[in-house]
């Protein structure tokens, strides 16, 4: 029978260390309500939508009450619209109207975001992908929740260049449409190599081809439980550290995957995965940055920081994948700057720079993460970091993406609100030469050798 | 199978906790099964285990009224939860 102590160490991990589920997220295939009249499509999107999803924000709220731990966010991801609109959409605005659909519907059933406003370009874009990319400027700047994706590249296609200018300019139109809320609409956008179908957490998440009709896929959290325990380890040796975060791993994905189990017991819909990720918040104590710290650096950004996040990830990894027979999505520990308050404190201070977060990229997930950028950064530029971003996944086999904000009107040392869960991030510095020659060249970069490994 | 639910209880010691509980607890049918309690530097935390297999109503409202219980009247802070978060976290 459970002890105590036992209970007390949980109640206190929810209660003082922030520990929660982070979000359940329903993936919805939407591939059954493709039709070629757009008016017909909308119709069906919304009924699909609202009856697999209409019970999925209460029951998340019971379980919740039921278990006492938090489960922040429910949200939906949906089949990459640039596949369902195809055959009714003529034009930008035509996409735009899905996406308002998107949008009604997700608020309709009380979920904080949607996502799967998506194309999946890794070798070259069909006329549909190229027109939901123009459109993603309109549709996230007259809609609220709904979240918009790019797949650019992998390692099996290499990246497709062509879509990676592309989007330095439609990054660049959005903050420009969003400017009064310090370019907002950049933070519902995000760019990847090897997006994963099953990822729960936003601004990435869709319901990739391969998946079944609905799925549930719970992402869990806890970084502040990590920094704890590691506090009751100062100073001893890597195998103690090591042993200390798998542990902790293990319980927090634990959790998860009882709600995983519970969730879909009570809404019939198959558990897909638990995605592992670390994944922080800006509220104090729930910060990636600080376990770093809590491991001997001064700030995230000091040298070793890349080695501490590799440890962090990989200990993370096995703890939680002996928690769950089913760990997919991107787990890994994320680094988003305005999303963390250690990060943030890190970038302000000057020890975290823009190049030294591509670094610690090669060795977690996901990428460049909410960072704020001068708004007068050139579109050429911010292709050029994503081209960099893109070929760090590519060549390593891993998922790797770009939520950069371009924050028009603003310039370095200013500060960026997002507000919520989003945060605030201080604008940093990106290196002024440019990149427009290499960039403005036509077609794509090859998929890399898979052998002579080195 | 028997599904059991974990309650706590924290807060300064005072006159009639278990009382309270238990009477709670008696009218709503629900036995209970172990307690263990402390009380460290006058804090007084007890944890009882509890049979919830027949419960009539939502557990959800249960847990919800044991929390207002101690909040408005006894002045304590009582959690009742499923006991398979426990079991999950901490049992292989």
């Amino acid at each position: 029978m459970i002890g105590i102590r036992e209970v007390q160490e949980t109640n206190a991990m929810i209660e003082r260390e922030n520990l929660d589920v982070r979000t359940i997220t329903m993936g919805i295939s939407l591939l059954d309500c493709i039709d070629s009249d757009l008016e017909s499509l909308c119709g069906k999107i919304h009924d699909k939508i609202y009856r697999c999803a209409k019970d999925l924000v209460r029951t998340g709220e019971e379980i919740s009450r039921e278990y006492g731990i938090p489960i922040v966010n429910k949200r939906i991801s949906v089949t990459p619209i640039a596949l369902i609109g195809g055959a009714a959409c003529k034009t930008t605005e035509d996409f735009v109207k899905i996406a308002k659909t998107l949008d009604r519907t997700a608020k309709e059933v009380g979920v904080n975001f949607l996502g799967g406003y998506s194309a999946l370009v890794s070798k070259g874009m069909t006329p549909a992908d190229e027109m939901l990319i123009r459109s993603i400027p309109q549709a996230l700047s007259e809609t609220d929740i709904v979240c918009s994706s790019v797949n650019l590249g992998s390692t099996k296609t290499g990246i497709d260049m062509d879509a990676v200018r592309l989007m330095g300019t439609i990054i660049k139109e959005t903050a420009e449409r969003t400017k009064e809320r310090d370019s907002f609409g950049c933070a519902k956008l995000v760019v990847f190599c090897n997006a994963p179908d099953d990822n729960p957490f936003m601004a990435g998440a869709f319901h990739g081809v391969t998946e079944g009709d609905v799925i549930l896929n719970i992402g869990v959290s806890g970084p502040g439980v990590v920094k704890k325990a590691l506090e009751s380890v100062r100073g001893a040796d890597f195998e103690t550290l090591c042993e200390t975060v798998k542990k902790t791993a293990f319980k927090v994905t634990r959790v998860g995957q009882l709600v995983a189990q519970e969730a879909s017991r009570r809404l019939q819909v198959p558990f897909g995965i638990v995605d592992l990720s670390l994944a922080p918040t800006p509220a104090i104590g729930d910060s990636v940055a600080d376990i770093l710290c809590e491991m001997g650096l001064e700030y995230a950004g000091a040298p070793g920081t890349t080695a501490a996040l590799a440890l962090l990830n990989d200990q993370v990894k096995k703890g939680g994948l002996m928690a769950s027979s089913y760990v997919g999505g991107l787990s890994g520990a994320f680094i988003p700057v305005s999303e963390d308050q250690g990060m943030i404190d890190a970038a302000r201070i000057g020890a975290l720079t823009l190049e030294k977060l591509e670094a610690m990229t090669c060795v977690c997930s996901v990428g460049l993460d909410m960072i704020a950028i001068p708004g007068d950064t050139a579109d050429t530029t911010i292709a050029g970091i994503i081209a960099d971003e893109m070929a760090l996944g590519m060549v390593n086999q891993k998922t790797t993406a770009c939520r950069l904000i371009p924050v028009i009107g603003k310039g370095v040392g200013e500060t960026a609100e997002f507000g919520g869960l989003l945060g605030y991030a201080p604008i940093m510095p990106v290196n002024p030469f440019s990149c427009a020659d290499f960039v403005n060249r036509k077609g794509r970069i090859p998929a890399p050798v898979h052998s002579f490994k080195n | 199978m028997q599904k059991r639910a974990i309650i706590t209880v924290v807060g300064k010691d005072t006159v009639g906790i278990i009382a309270g509980i238990c009477t709670y607890l008696a009218q709503n049918g629900i036995n209970i099964l172990d307690i263990s309690q402390t009380i460290v530097q006058g804090y007084f935390n007890m944890m009882m285990i509890v049979d919830v297999t027949d419960l009539s109503r939502p557990f959800g409202d249960v847990a919800q009224e044991l929390h207002d219980l101690g909040e408005k009247t006894i002045g304590v802070q009582i959690k009742c939860q499923r006991e398979e978060i426990f079991d999950s976290m901490h049992r292989v």
